[in-house]
C-alpha cells in the first residue's frame, strides 16, 4: 500500500530489521540500568555495596588491561574444557548408539556420574592436578561434556526406519548410512547440545577459578572481593557474561550458515 | 503437453520378473511370535503393475520388505530378474507412506541420492532427475528443502527419487496414504502416466480398492493373520485410465468383488 523508498534498501531494510528484533532486550536492559543508576544514587548506596552501572562502566573502561588479560585466560580454559568435551562426547555418542555394550553399560554409567554435583570435584582436581589451567579445564570439560553426549545420541536416534531403510535398499553400508543419514539427522540435536555445553564449560572454569587460581576472572573476583572491589567484582561479571553471550553465539552463528535447512523449517511467513 | 520422460534415452532398462516360491515369514521377538505371512505364491511378470490391498495386519508391508531383500523369508525363496534376493539388492527402489525426504538436502539434492550411493555417473542422471522433476511440475523447486513443499509436493520428490535410478521395480507402500483425497487423485494419474513410459515393474500396497483398480493390471487381495493371498483380480481395463474408467461396469464390478472379500474377512461390516 505504501511505497518505500527503494534506493539504499538491503543495507538498510537489514539495519532495520536488526532493530525491530533486538530492540525489545536493549528496552529492557535500558530499563533496568536507569532504575538501578537512579536508585543507587537516590539512595545514596555506597560503592562497596552496590555500585551504579555508571561506576561499573568507568572501571571497566579504567581496568580493561587487567580484564582483557584475565578474559584470556578464562577464554582459554573454557575453550580448551569444551573442545575436549566435544573430541571424547561426540565419538561416545556415536558408540552408544552402535555399540550394544557402550549403550547397555556405558551410557547409563555416565547417566548415573552425571548426578555427581560436578563442581565439588573442584578440589580435587586441584589437588591432583596442581594450580595451573588444567583443573579448571577438567571442570569445564565434565560439566560441559553431559548436554553434548546426551543431545547427540538422541539426534543420532532419531533417524526414522524408513529412512534407514531407504539407503540400505540403495545398497549403503553402515559408514554410508551413518555419514548420509544419521549425522545430518542428528546435527541440529548436536548444535543443541553445544550450545548448552559451551554455557557449561563457562560456568565450570570460572567455579575453576574460584577454587584456586592466580589468573582469570574468577580469581579477579576472589581478588576483589577480598579488597571489597565491588565495582571491579562487577565488571568482571559484565565481562564474563560478555564472553558467554560472545561464545553462545558464535556456536549459534556456525550452526545458522552450516544447517540452513532449519531456519527454512522454523520460519514463520509473514 | 507432458514432458519427455525416459525419450531421450531408449528404455533399455525395462521391468523385471519377481517370483514368490511358498514365501513365509515369522517374526520372533520377546513376546513371543508372529506369523506374518502364511505360505505365499506370486508370479509378477517384467513391466506389471500390481497392487495389493488387504486389511491391517495382513501382511502387505512384509511382503514388500520381502522383495526388497530388506529382510530375508523364514521358508522360501524370493526371485527377482532371475536372481534370488539377498540384502540390497540394487535395481530396485521403494516409496514409502512417509516421504522420508531428507530435511538438509535440496530438492534435487534428494532425487539424486541413490545416485550417489550407488555411485552412478552424476552428470547424466541430474539432467535425468531435473527432467523427473519437470514431469511433475517440480522444475522451479529444485533448490528449496523440503520443509518448504507442501504434502503431495514432497511425495512427488519422493516418487522422482525413486525413478532417477531406472529401477525395474518399483515398491511402493501406501504412497498416497498420507494427502487429501485430491492430491491423491492427481498422484494416481500422475504415477499411471510415469509408469506407462518407463514400464517398471511395480508393487502398490494400498488400502484403498478404488485406487488398487484403477492402477493395476492385477490386484492381489490378502486375508490376514496369517496373511495370506485370498484372490487375485485381472483388471485389463484399456489405459490411460482417469475419471472415466470410475465410471465403467468392468470397474465397478472389480472393486465390488473385492469389496465382498473384505465384508467376507470381517474388515468391512454392514451392520
Amino acid at each position: 500500500m505504501t511505497t518505500i523508498a527503494a534506493s539504499p534498501p538491503v543495507i538498510s531494510n537489514r539495519l532495520a530489521d536488526w532493530a525491530s528484533r533486538n530492540g525489545p532486550v536493549f528496552a529492557i536492559f535500558a530499563t533496568i540500568f536507569a532504575l538501578w543508576e537512579a536508585a543507587v544514587r537516590a539512595l545514596g548506596v555506597p560503592d562497596y555495596i552496590l555500585p551504579s552501572p555508571s561506576v561499573i562502566a568507568a572501571k571497566i573502561v579504567a581496568s580493561w588491561q587487567l580484564l582483557l588479560v584475565n578474559a584470556f585466560v578464562t577464554l582459554e580454559e573454557i575453550l580448551l574444557g569444551f573442545a575436549l568435551s566435544v573430541i571424547v562426547a561426540i565419538p561416545l555418542a556415536i558408540a552408544v548408539v552402535y555399540s550394544r555394550i557402550f549403550e547397555r553399560a556405558a551410557f547409563p554409567f555416565m547417566v548415573s556420574l552425571q548426578t555427581i554435583p560436578k563442581v565439588a570435584l573442584a578440589p580435587i582436581l586441584v589437588m591432583w592436578l596442581g594450580y595451573g589451567i588444567m583443573p579448571k579445564v577438567m571442570v569445564a570439560f565434565l560439566i560441559s561434556f553431559f548436554p553434548i553426549v546426551i543431545n547427540s545420541v538422541i539426534g543420532m536416534r532419531s533417524a526414522e526406519k524408513e529412512m534407514i531403510y531407504l539407503v540400505q535398499s540403495m545398497g549403503a553400508n553402515e559408514l554410508t548410512t551413518f555419514l548420509k543419514i544419521r549425522l545430518p539427522k542428528a546435527l541440529p540435536s548436536i548444535f543443541g547440545g553445544l550450545k548448552v555445553g559451551m554455557g557449561q564449560a563457562v560456568v565450570g572454569a570460572t567455579v575453576g577459578e574460584f577454587i584456586a587460581a592466580e589468573h582469570g576472572l574468577g580469581y579477579l573476583q576472589l581478588i576483589s572481593q577480598v579488597r571489597l572491589d565491588t565495582p571491579l567484582l562487577f565488571a568482571a561479571v559484565v565481562v564474563l557474561s560478555l564472553l558467554g553471550v560472545l561464545l553462545f553465539n558464535v556456536i549459534a552463528v556456525i550452526e545458522r550458515v552450516a544447517l540452513p535447512w532449519t531456519r527454512v523449517a522454523t520460519e514463520l511467513v509473514e | 503437453m507432458d514432458a519427455p520422460i525416459g525419450q531421450s534415452a531408449p528404455k533399455s532398462r525395462a521391468g523385471v520378473p519377481i517370483e514368490i516360491a511358498s514365501a513365509t515369514k515369522r517374526y520372533v521377538s520377546a513376546r513371543g511370535e508372529v506369523q506374518a505371512l502364511a505360505e505365499i505364491d506370486l508370479s509378477i511378470a517384467a513391466g506389471e503393475f500390481v497392487s495389493v490391498v488387504g486389511p491391517s495386519g495382513c501382511g502387505k508391508s512384509t511382503l514388500l520388505m520381502l522383495i526388497s531383500g530388506l529382510i530375508a523369508p523364514t521358508t522360501g525363496t524370493i526371485t527377482v530378474a532371475g536372481a534370488p534376493v539377498k540384502r540390497a539388492v540394487g535395481n530396485v527402489a521403494i516409496v514409502f507412506q512417509r516421504d522420508v525426504l531428507l530435511d538438509w538436502r535440496t530438492v534435487l539434492a534428494n532425487v539424486l541420492l541413490p545416485v550417489e550411493i550407488k555411485k552412478l555417473d552424476p552428470a547424466t542422471h541430474r539432467a535425468k532427475a531435473r527432467e523427473l522433476l519437470r514431469a511433475v511440475g517440480l522444475e522451479e523447486f529444485e533448490d528449496k528443502y523440503p520443509a518448504e513443499l507442501s504434502g503431495g509436493m514432497r511425495q512427488r520428490v519422493a516418487i522422482c527419487r525413486a525413478l532417477v535410478q531406472e529401477p525395474g521395480l518399483l515398491l511402493m507402500d501406501e504412497p498416497f496414504g498420507a494427502l487429501d483425497a485430491l492430491t491423491r487423485e492427481q498422484m494416481n494419474l500422475d504415477l499411471q502416466r510415469i509408469w506407462l513410459r518407463n514400464r517398471n515393474t511395480v508393487l502398490f500396497i494400498t488400502h484403498s480398492i478404488e485406487e488398487a483398480v484403477l492402477l493395476s493390471d492385477r490386484v492381489v487381495v490378502m486375508s490376514s493373520r496369517p496373511g495370506r493371498i485370498a484372490d487375485v483380480v485381472h483388471n485389463d481395463l484399456p489405459r490411460p485410465r482417469g475419471a472415466h474408467t470410475r465410471s465403467e461396469t468392468r470397474f465397478i464390478e472389480h472393486v465390488e468383488r473385492i469389496r465382498q472379500h473384505f465384508l467376507a474377512l470381517g474388515v468391512l461390516s454392514e451392520t
